[in-house]
């Protein structure tokens, strides 16, 4: 059971505008993140709720976070390891697929909290004023919990193989926030499209598992021909998971110019999001 | 702070009711059909398709004062909730403008946020951080909240497991505790017990003291007279009328009384009734009054029929059934109730009315109608007309503890009573 989140906003008193003035906003208007920053805590309640919700009146409880990426990590070592054979580099396939479940896992739950998140919190945006963007802010954020979940198993399955931790580790966060802010940028998108078509909730299963296959989770990037290689790495995920093996088993190669395209691709898809998201915002509770 | 708390500006809210596409549900099926279901999505994108604009509100502007409560009072689907709304920032007006001076919190349901697989303390922050709580400020106040909404018992149990009273109270109880310089509040005392509803329009009555604004939508038209000063009555989108919430309800109240309180037939010809007997005129006012004027609870009424008795030497006499809205039958009476039997009067052939008076403190508030039988030869129905007329009895406000809503029950009679003291305790 997680507690209850600590306060995290210490100091003065919360801003608070002195007047508000409420009318309609013109065009492209700002993404108002001052008024997300000064809603920080809730969007802490949020990722709280999403998970502490999910979990209550399970048998196994908070333990499922923890059992979701071991059991992917074995039948994947089962069907792909030993039946397909699949070469891993001369990592233990277990150790290899785990690697690339820590950020996948991360980003699949991550796009498909975030793509849902406005439909699901329907109740509350049509009852209370906070900032829109809290909402796919914390179905994304609260990945990060499945995220330190399997880091935990990650770092037994490591001990168990012996296998010593590398200074490139240091890497990993900065991975994980291009992760982070490429399912942002997917499920802000999924998530505007979702007020109008709820063919969403179906389509984000299909687009997911596409993705899984187009991203290196059970095989790796050298099986990939070198003539598909630049189209291969736009995909942001692809930068990722290799990012996860180089820092964790020195796997070359190393992310390079190409991971920092796919990430400026990211950044564009994740900016017009947010300005897509923010011009839908204003009439959601009129079309939901 | 000076100047006004909260004014609005020529509002004006826009809804655009497009009628659900059809093609969503006759498309084809198989390959051609998502084709053609496709193609249809994106021209649904491009093309605005011909639908109907309906203004919620329109040009609606007025000034709340600082430590005002006013009420807004108005039909169902008149524009009070997306008034609210509006200012409550959840969806943009169309045009024009309000500014809200100060923190506002908004309490447009009871419960928004709430999770059923958490418990009670976890909700508690969960529902104040959404409405804009901090985690400290909830801290602070949480054995205050606790103790207004008495589940101190059953802070660890999931609200699933919750009695709906229970919900409504610690929901209410996070809500009341929020500190803003404007509330907004909808309804949301429609639920919970009468000493619940009765708490919950005492702490709104604080807050006001505090010098706080408060905005307070109701159908509970006697609340809003003892909350309120000021009253906003919102018609079709529009202001109707702002003033002291006394007249501004009973302005409303007069608006939508449908009540059918005369009739009359000039003709006896096309008069109802049939040979014997046809009628005149019916209807129901006050004594002391005319058929427009309110009946209140309090004051006696009288119910008047005027009829025309075509047969000479006849025995006719007149009968009204009081029925409650729900249609059950509250009482009768009859004109020849009082008489000895075998000694009926005969009357002769003319115009003659019969007026039956209902004393006040008998009828609770609410509507009524009623059902009009003339009978001959004692107890024989001649003719009978239902529906003949409709009355509502409102509340005079003259009884202490009425203010929190209706009293359940067709009776309201005023009865007395005695308390006397039977032995005296030593002081502790």
């Amino acid at each position: 059971m997680l507690p209850i989140p600590e306060t995290v906003i210490r100091g003065s008193a919360r801003h608070y505008p002195t007047a508000t003035v409420v009318e309609r906003s013109r065009g492209w208007s700002s993404l108002g993140l001052r008024d997300v920053w000064d809603h920080r805590e809730l969007l802490l309640f949020l990722v709280w709720r999403e998970i502490q919700g999910a979990y209550r009146q399970t048998a196994l409880g908070m333990s499922w976070l923890f059992l979701r990426p071991v059991v992917n990590m074995l039948l994947l070592s089962l069907v792909f390891g030993r039946l397909v054979q699949v070469p891993s580099d001369n990592i233990p396939y277990p150790l290899f697929s785990l690697a690339a479940l820590l950020p996948w896992g991360f980003f699949s739950n991550a796009v498909l909290r975030s793509s849902r998140s406005l439909v699901d919190n329907m109740h509350v945006i049509s009852k209370v004023y906070f900032p829109r963007l809290v909402i796919p802010l914390a179905g994304s954020a609260s990945g990060l919990v499945d995220l330190a979940a399997a880091a935990c198993v990650l770092v037994v399955a490591l001990f168990f193989y012996r296998m010593p931790l590398r200074a490139e580790i240091v890497w990993l966060p900065l991975f994980t926030l291009v992760a982070l802010g490429f399912s942002l940028a997917v499920g802000l998108w999924l998530a505007t499209l979702s007020v109008r078509y709820r063919d969403v909730s179906f389509a984000v299963q299909f687009l997911l598992q596409a993705m899984m296959y187009i991203s290196p989770v059970i095989y790796s990037v050298s099986l990939v021909p070198s003539s598909l290689r630049f189209i291969y790495e736009l995909n942001p995920m692809t930068g990722v998971i290799q990012g996860y093996r180089w820092a964790l088993f020195g796997l070359e190669p190393a992310p390079g110019l190409s991971f920092l395209f796919s990430s400026g691709l990211m950044l564009i898809g994740l900016i017009s999001g947010a300005y897509v998201f923010r011009r839908t915002e204003r009439t959601v509770v009129d079309i939901l | 702070m000076s100047g006004p708390s909260i004014r609005a500006e020529h509002l004006s809210k826009q809804y655009r009711i497009t009628r659900v596409a059809r093609s969503r549900n006759d498309g084809g099926s198989g390959a051609s059909g998502l084709w053609q279901r496709a193609r249809r999505a994106a021209e649904a994108l491009k093309v605005q398709k011909p639908s109907e604009l309906v203004w919620a509100l329109h040009d609606v502007s007025f000034d709340v004062q600082q430590g005002e409560v006013i009420g807004i009072i108005g039909r169902n689907g008149a524009g009070k909730s997306t008034l609210l709304k509006v200012l409550a920032r959840i969806t943009e007006p169309t045009s024009g403008r309000a500014i809200l001076n100060g923190r506002v919190g908004s309490l447009l349901e009871v419960g928004t946020g709430f999770h059923p697989e958490l418990t009670g303390r976890e909700n508690l922050y969960l529902s104040g951080a959404i409405l804009g709580m901090r985690r400290a400020e909830v801290n602070r106040k949480f054995d205050e909240i606790v103790a207004f909404a008495e589940v101190e018992r059953f802070l660890d149990t999931p609200v699933k497991r919750y009695s709906s009273g229970m919900y409504v109270r610690l929901a209410f109880a996070v809500a009341a505790h929020l500190e803003p310089e404007i509330l907004l509040v909808d309804e949301v005392l429609a639920v919970g017990d009468a000493v619940f509803q009765k708490k919950c329009l005492g702490k709104m009555g604080d807050v006001a003291t505090e010098g706080r604004t408060v905005l307070f939508v109701s159908h509970n038209l006697v609340a809003i007279q003892n909350l309120c000063q000021r009253a906003l009555w919102v018609d079709a989108g529009r202001v109707g009328e702002v003033g002291s919430a006394g007249e501004v309800v009973a302005h409303y109240l007069a608006s939508t009384r449908q009540a059918q309180t005369e009739s009359t037939w000039e003709d006896p010809a096309s008069a109802p009734g049939n040979e014997r007997v046809r009628v005149r005129r019916i209807r129901v006012r006050p004594e002391s009054g005319a058929p427009n004027d309110a009946i209140s609870m309090d004051h006696s009424a009288v119910v008047e029929v005027e009829y025309w008795n075509l047969l000479p030497d006849s025995q006719l006499h007149v009968c009204w059934h009081f029925l409650t809205d729900h249609q059950v039958v509250a009482f009768t009476s009859a004109s020849n109730e009082l008489d000895p039997p075998g000694n009926q009067p005969w009357l002769a052939a003319g115009l003659y009315r019969s007026t039956c008076r209902i004393p006040g403190n008998l009828l609770n508030e609410g509507s009524y109608r009623l059902n009009l039988l003339l009978l001959r030869d004692g107890r024989k129905i001649t003719y009978r007309l239902n529906d003949a007329l409709s009355f509502d009895v409102v509340e005079s406000g003259a009884r202490a503890g009425s203010w929190f809503g209706r009293e359940p029950g067709v009776l309201r009679p005023a009865l007395e009573w005695t308390t006397e003291a039977l032995q005296e305790l030593a002081a502790p």
